[in-house]
């Protein structure tokens, strides 16, 4: 701790504002929480804990396989959130990185834009039923 | 005691707690919900450090995507309890403490006995310039402008390859 | 400008990726195109690294390496790749996954082998690194009807992980004590920080990320199983390109010990290499099936080129070289004469299979037989001058015993090699149906062939180069 708390260094003043900000969110959400549990009600009938179904019985668990379609959107997730990352450092360094900068992230944007048109193209955006598809079948069923 | 110090012990409290909290769950979602609040205080840790991109990051990607990516396996492969996976097998248990172990043994060594000493910098304002993101976005631009680039195709072939072994077009 | 002229190799596979993506994007049948494209994107990479082979340097602020011996590892992996496409042109389509994406992934895998062996950094070694392995994880299991397929893939991509994590752990490590990634610098202060526990930790954990990539002994287990389940020719790219790019890693790290002879890996080495060839030469007997027979050898062989880790000077090294451009070239013909043997379903790959193959098909027999005899490390051909230099190195650097054991093992492997080449010629088939072969697999292995028998025949040419660099 010692090399880090060095007095001739201070705290930088500008991680002021996320701190109350951090720490008005801990209270506020700690006031909601806290005053319905002393504030609410409590009742304890037979299908309190049983997830709402219409009136009906509950049929079978909630947690169903996934696809692994949903799967890989969560991938492109990822793809793209770094991607995102990595603008972001690009363009808050902007005005010192000049052209090759530029030309660095044109590159790598130019390669991801190629990925997500052929994610495009070849349907893994797709949800669904696909609308265009059903068309043409039913046009060549006519 | 400096402001600092009590943020460290809030953060670190937080992090140790919902690390313990996370390995005792019996159910996987659990666990990876206390996974999330572990990521948070690490990044809250990472900021203390002055190492701004890298705490940003850790939230966005880590608490946010990878966890999702995290949620969906655990939906995908529709594990109930642990219970099923663990239950009788007792050397995982044995080699999961031991290499725990190893680990522990070699930061403790890291910290309290290894010297790093002399080649960390001594100059403090320099160093927590190095964490903003306008100098990692410096960094990256300029002198690992190549290893940047080849990120990129490293994550187009990732893309193509989850396509190939996961989209139904190819059948 | 001469920068990027210099890594013009490069340049070449990164903008082929590109464009063959937007192939694949624009056109239907992008499988027809695609592997002409790439074959010819590969080709002219190349080519250029020929030619670019005197422009010796660094670039990037250190971060990659031209010329040299690096254009040689360059010229190895994409001259390798595109004779595994010419190959898999009739292959894949009898294999069952017939699209474009396999050939952009064979391209991404090409660009992350370049990326390793000319890396001077350790994130480039490790982006490649990973470049690599993830195409191989998905080129293992292309064809998702298969549960061959899918269990290569899997196996591979748990294990392969797991070696990945060693790899990281270890560049954290070097990172932390040398307070540097650039290579360059790690060989500069190498003998102050070989005193650090914890550099010494992280380089050996890197050796043993990079001791499962080249699959020797302790971290071979993936290595049966993912060879047989995989296409046939993607095997034969895993086990040349994969491991040549991962050797290319190793012999940067021998150049940080060959001047000052202070190799403290050597027990390591020494162990592992004595290990793998006695295990692969052995099992490898023992094996009905070819492709697994093959991947025993792989095993092997990397006993054998770890034999130059071990003894760790410059003639090792350029050993060690020659040795993958025999190999890679050998094997991959090999396994490309599988390829067209193969049937549908996985069929046709056994050892009876091959009985009387010199009537069915003479060509194929001619073929298969050379590069069994070179595999096998006997004269004229590549693979024993390979091992030749590999042994001399050892005994060089006072390792008579390793080189011993390097030439009982091999003696040991000639069995199982000439097995195949008896089965071919001495021996009747029991049925009558003839094999037929792919004039592009026949191109591809003869271009294998051709440069199996010019480096046995002059060998010290490749080697005076090699060497030429080194100094």
């Amino acid at each position: 701790m010692s090399k880090i708390v060095n007095p001739s260094v201070e705290y930088p003043a500008n991680t002021w504002p996320l701190l109350f900000y951090g720490a008005a969110v801990l209270i506020l959400a700690g006031i909601m929480v806290g005053l319905s549990y002393i504030l609410g009600q409590r009742h304890e009938d037979k299908d309190t804990n049983t997830p709402f179904e219409s009136g009906m019985k509950v049929t079978g668990s909630a947690r169903l396989r996934f696809s692994v379609h949903f799967y890989l959107v969560a991938m492109f997730f990822v793809i793209f959130d770094l991607e995102a990352v990595f603008v972001v450092a690009w363009a808050i360094a902007f005005n010192e990185l000049g052209w090759t900068g530029y030309i660095g992230v044109i590159i790598f944007i130019g390669v991801l834009t190629a990925v997500l048109v052929y994610e495009w193209r070849i349907g893994a955006l797709d949800f669904g039923p696909n609308g265009k598809k059903i068309l043409k079948a039913q046009k060549e069923f006519k | 005691m400096s402001f600092e110090f009590i943020l460290f012990i809030f953060f670190s409290l937080i992090a140790a707690v919902s690390a313990v909290i996370m390995i005792t769950r019996p159910n996987p979602v659990m666990s990876a919900i206390f996974l999330i609040i572990n990521f948070f205080s690490i990044a809250g840790l990472y900021l203390i450090l002055h190492a701004q991109f890298i705490s940003i990051v850790q939230i966005i990607v880590y608490a946010g995507a990878i966890m999702v990516l995290f949620l969906f396996v655990l939906m995908l492969l529709n594990a109930k309890s642990e219970k099923d996976i663990l239950s009788g097998k007792n050397k995982i248990k044995i080699f999961a403490v031991v290499i725990a172990g190893l680990v522990f043994a070699q930061i403790a060594y890291l910290i309290f006995f290894s010297s790093p000493g002399k080649a960390l910098s001594p100059d403090v304002a320099a160093s927590i310039k190095a964490g903003t993101v306008e100098q990692i976005g410096k960094e990256l631009y300029t002198n690992y402008l190549l290893p940047f680039e080849a990120a990129g195709f490293l994550l187009l072939a990732s893309t193509i390859g989850a396509l190939v072994l996961a989209k139904k077009h190819f059948d | 400008m001469q920068d990027f002229y210099n890594i013009l190799p490069l340049i070449l596979v990164a903008s082929g990726i590109v464009i063959s993506v937007v192939i694949e994007i624009l056109s239907d049948n992008s499988e027809k195109i695609l592997p002409w494209f790439s074959a010819l994107v590969l080709l002219s990479a190349s080519v250029y690294s020929i030619m670019l082979m005197n422009n010796t340097g660094t670039i990037f602020n250190g971060m990659l390496a031209t010329g040299g011996n690096v254009y040689i590892f360059h010229f190895i992996f994409t001259i390798g790749a595109m004779l595994i496409i010419l190959g898999s042109i009739d292959y894949i389509k009898k294999y069952g996954s017939y699209f474009g994406e396999y050939y952009i992934l064979i391209l991404n895998a090409v660009l992350g082998m370049m990326i390793m062996a000319s890396a001077r950094d350790l994130f480039m070694v490790f982006i490649g690194l990973e470049l690599m392995s993830i195409c191989f994880y998905v080129l293992a299991g292309i064809n998702r009807k298969k549960l061959n397929a899918n269990e290569a893939s899997l196996k591979y991509v748990l294990l392969g992980a797991f070696a990945s994590g060693f790899v990281v752990y270890g560049i954290a490590l070097i990172y932390g004590t040398a307070q540097t990634t650039s290579i360059d610098k790690i060989i500069a202060g190498f003998v102050p920080l070989s005193h650090n526990i914890l550099f010494i930790t992280g380089l050996f954990l890197f050796l043993v990320g990079f001791s499962f990539k080249i699959a020797a002994f302790p971290f071979h287990q993936w290595v049966p199983d993912v060879y047989q389940g995989s296409a046939t020719t993607i095997s034969g790219l895993m086990s040349t390109g994969g491991k040549a790019a991962a050797f290319s890693v190793l012999i940067i790290l021998l150049s940080a010990v060959a001047p000052s002879n202070a190799n403290v890996f050597r027990p390591y080495f020494a162990v592992i290499a004595t290990l793998s060839m006695i295990y692969g030469s052995i099992v490898a007997i023992s094996q009905n099936n070819l492709k697994r027979m093959l991947a025993y050898s792989s095993i092997a062989h990397a006993g054998y080129m770890s034999i130059g880790l071990a003894s760790g000077n410059y003639e090792s090294i350029a050993g060690i070289i020659f040795y993958l451009a025999a190999y890679t070239f050998m094997n991959i013909g090999a396994f490309i004469v599988i390829s067209m043997i193969e049937g549908e379903n996985d069929s046709k790959l056994q050892l009876s299979d091959y009985v009387g193959l010199n009537a069915k098909n003479p060509k194929l027999a001619a073929l298969m037989a050379l590069f069994m005899f070179a595999l096998s490390g006997l004269p004229p051909f590549a693979g024993f001058f390979g091992k030749y230099y590999v042994f001399i190195s050892a005994i060089e650097a006072n390792l008579t015993w390793l080189a011993i054991v390097g030439v009982i093992s091999s003696v040991i492997s000639v069995y199982f090699y000439l097995r195949v080449i008896v089965l071919m010629y001495f021996k009747e088939p029991e049925t009558s149906v003839a094999v037929h072969n792919s004039n592009y697999g026949v191109l591809a292995a003869v271009i294998s062939a051709l440069f199996v028998i010019v480096f046995g025949l002059f060998p010290g040419t490749l080697l005076d180069l090699i060497t030429s660099f080194l100094k």
